[in-house]
């Protein structure tokens, strides 16, 4: 996503390269945040873990860079690598798409999970990367979010899954529609084995998604001024005719409307996970 | 098999004559008592419940009701729930649960509704709890789809033992239109959509997502109402008798599996 803008800011002041701020956008030093229209220095931005310096605007996270900043340094061990992108439909172009996404992106699905250490507590952490197909849920990402389920379960462990998505994997069909029904059923049986699940919201968060474990959360927390919903909101001034209201389905208003516990900073998200852990844990 | 075409089929599922939700209801079931409310916020008129007896035997029935008509539309909202209707629902289930009686679903939805009202009473979250209480309920479940069974609005109501479908009903990720629309940029593309997300009974059978087909006469269910009930009616008896001979442990643990096991 910030490599778009950057692309995006490139084209517009192809001609200023005496401006040395332009000349470094060039070279992809520097994004615009889109929120306060600040021009920041990537270097700075990511040194405050992706949000804007300037105005705390939360810059979309790679799984990558989420796993860095949540897991204690050097603890996280993936799993479920093995488990990748299926074709059911035999969808024209699908599989080509995959590729080449996952050569651009270095990641081979929308979501990375595995096993971890947060403030030096054993956790399974499940992260979903929006740079591949928008978050979207196909089978390879359900069938992976089941899998850290399953661990959490085998393992007594607790549970942080991080949402981003778009919602379903359309090129998978009916396939991805039943992920949310494997996902939530492992839930289930999470509850059942009495351990925590900690689901966080991050912009955006919709569809399939929210319609399955990322709303079924022991706590539901979400990052500041995240979209969240089941149909996206073009969809529904569609629907209604009508244009929403300023800051409808954002973590504010789910907050309000009661289907958030808490909105938590990106700075504070870590320590938030741990000390929630801690008050889960039994000696 | 049929050699009809997915896009004859979709339109098959949505004409207004097709039977109802609540034709099923009248005509498989004797003495139905229509329960209302999510005690929580309202009744939500695109979803029916309540209780009834099937052969003798007291069960409970749930379905999406579309209308056959403009004024019926309006009525039921064309079928879409708000999560009032989803929250009715897993109230019922967890009475039928309570009270040991079989759940049947009937599903047949545009989708679930997309609505200002919907998102801030949490349609999201009324769709994800009904699927995750659905997987454990601790009675048989038979979901049938009749018509249309549309996203996460269908799956609301369709985690169940048995999930089977009449044969020119169609169960989609979305509709053809939308499907089209986001993969190909144009939804006039529907009927090159509804051939491509293989979405007809036949193609879910392959996937092995439904256990059975029930047939229908030609040109839909409303050609020989009588036969599509007879054949529905026998279904269910049968079914439902295999599943209560099972363990309740065994017959959750048989429904984890068979949603854990797709794909
Ligand atoms: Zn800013």
């Amino acid at each position: 996503m910030v490599i778009d803008k950057v692309k995006k800011v490139n084209e517009e002041e192809k001609d200023v390269k005496k401006n040395v701020k332009a000349a470094d956008m060039m070279i992809g030093k520097w994004v615009k945040c889109d929120s306060c229209k600040e021009i920041i220095y990537k270097e700075e931005l990511h040194q405050n873990l992706s949000a804007c310096p300037n105005c705390g605007k939360h810059f979309r996270l790679s799984a990558r860079r989420r796993i860095k900043q949540i897991a204690d340094e050097g603890t996280f061990k993936e799993i479920g690598k093995d488990i990748l992108t299926k074709d059911p439909l035999n969808f024209k172009g699908y599989m080509k798409k995959v590729e080449g996404l996952k050569e651009k992106t270095k990641i081979d699905e929308a979501v990375k999970c595995g096993i971890c250490e947060i403030e030096r507590q054993k956790a399974v952490l499940g992260v979903m990367d929006g740079n591949f197909l928008m978050g979207s849920m196909g089978s390879a990402v359900g069938e992976r979010i089941t899998l850290a389920i399953e661990t959490a379960i085998k393992k007594k462990l607790p549970l942080v899954l991080f949402c981003v998505s778009g919602g379903a994997r359309m090129q998978e069909g009916i396939i991805s529609l039943m992920q949310m029904a494997k996902t939530s059923s492992a839930i289930a049986r999470l509850n059942d084995a009495g351990l925590l699940y900690i689901s966080v919201l991050t912009d955006p968060t919709t569809g399939g998604v929210t319609a399955s474990f990322a709303s079924l959360g022991d706590i539901v927390l979400a990052e500041p001024n995240a979209l969240i919903g089941f149909a996206g909101p073009r969809v529904i001034e569609q629907t209604i005719r009508q244009k929403l209201p300023e800051g409808f389905q954002r973590s504010e208003f789910l907050l309000e409307h009661g289907f958030i516990d808490k909105i938590v900073e990106r700075k504070d998200m870590k320590h938030t996970l741990g000390e929630l852990i801690r008050l889960h844990t039994k000696n | 098999m049929s050699n009809i075409s997915a896009w004859d089929k979709v339109q098959l599922a949505r004409q207004l004559e097709r039977p109802k939700a609540l034709d099923y209801i009248n005509n498989l079931f004797d003495d139905f008592i229509e329960l209302h409310g999510d005690r929580n916020f309202g009744d939500d008129k695109s979803i029916i419940g309540g209780i009834a007896t099937l052969d003798g035997m007291p069960v409970t029935v749930i379905g999406e009701q579309k209308g056959k008509n403009a004024k019926e539309n309006l009525e039921r909202n064309f079928g879409m729930p708000n999560p009032e209707g989803y929250r009715k629902a897993l109230r019922l289930m967890k009475q039928a649960e309570k009270f040991n009686r079989p759940i049947i679903t009937f599903i047949d939805t545009p989708g679930a509704y997309p609505g200002l009202g919907a998102e801030e009473r949490g349609q999201g979250e009324a769709i994800a709890r009904n699927i995750m209480e659905m997987s454990k309920l601790e009675t048989p479940i038979i979901c049938i789809v009749i018509g249309e069974g549309s996203s996460g609005g269908a799956l609301a109501i369709g985690v169940g033992d048995r999930v089977v479908m009449l044969e020119n009903s169609i169960y989609s990720i979305l509709s053809p239109e939308g499907f089209a629309s986001i993969l190909y940029k144009d939804s006039s593309k529907a009927k090159e959509a509804a051939e491509d997300m293989k979405a007809t009974a036949d193609d879910l059978k392959k996937f092995g997502i439904i256990d059975d087909i029930i047939k229908e006469p030609k040109n839909g269910a409303q050609n020989d109402f009588d036969k599509v009930i007879k054949d529905i009616k026998k279904y269910l008896i049968k079914n439902i008798k295999e599943l209560e001979k099972l363990p309740i442990d065994k017959l959750v643990k048989q429904r984890y599996e068979k949603f854990r096991n797709m794909a």
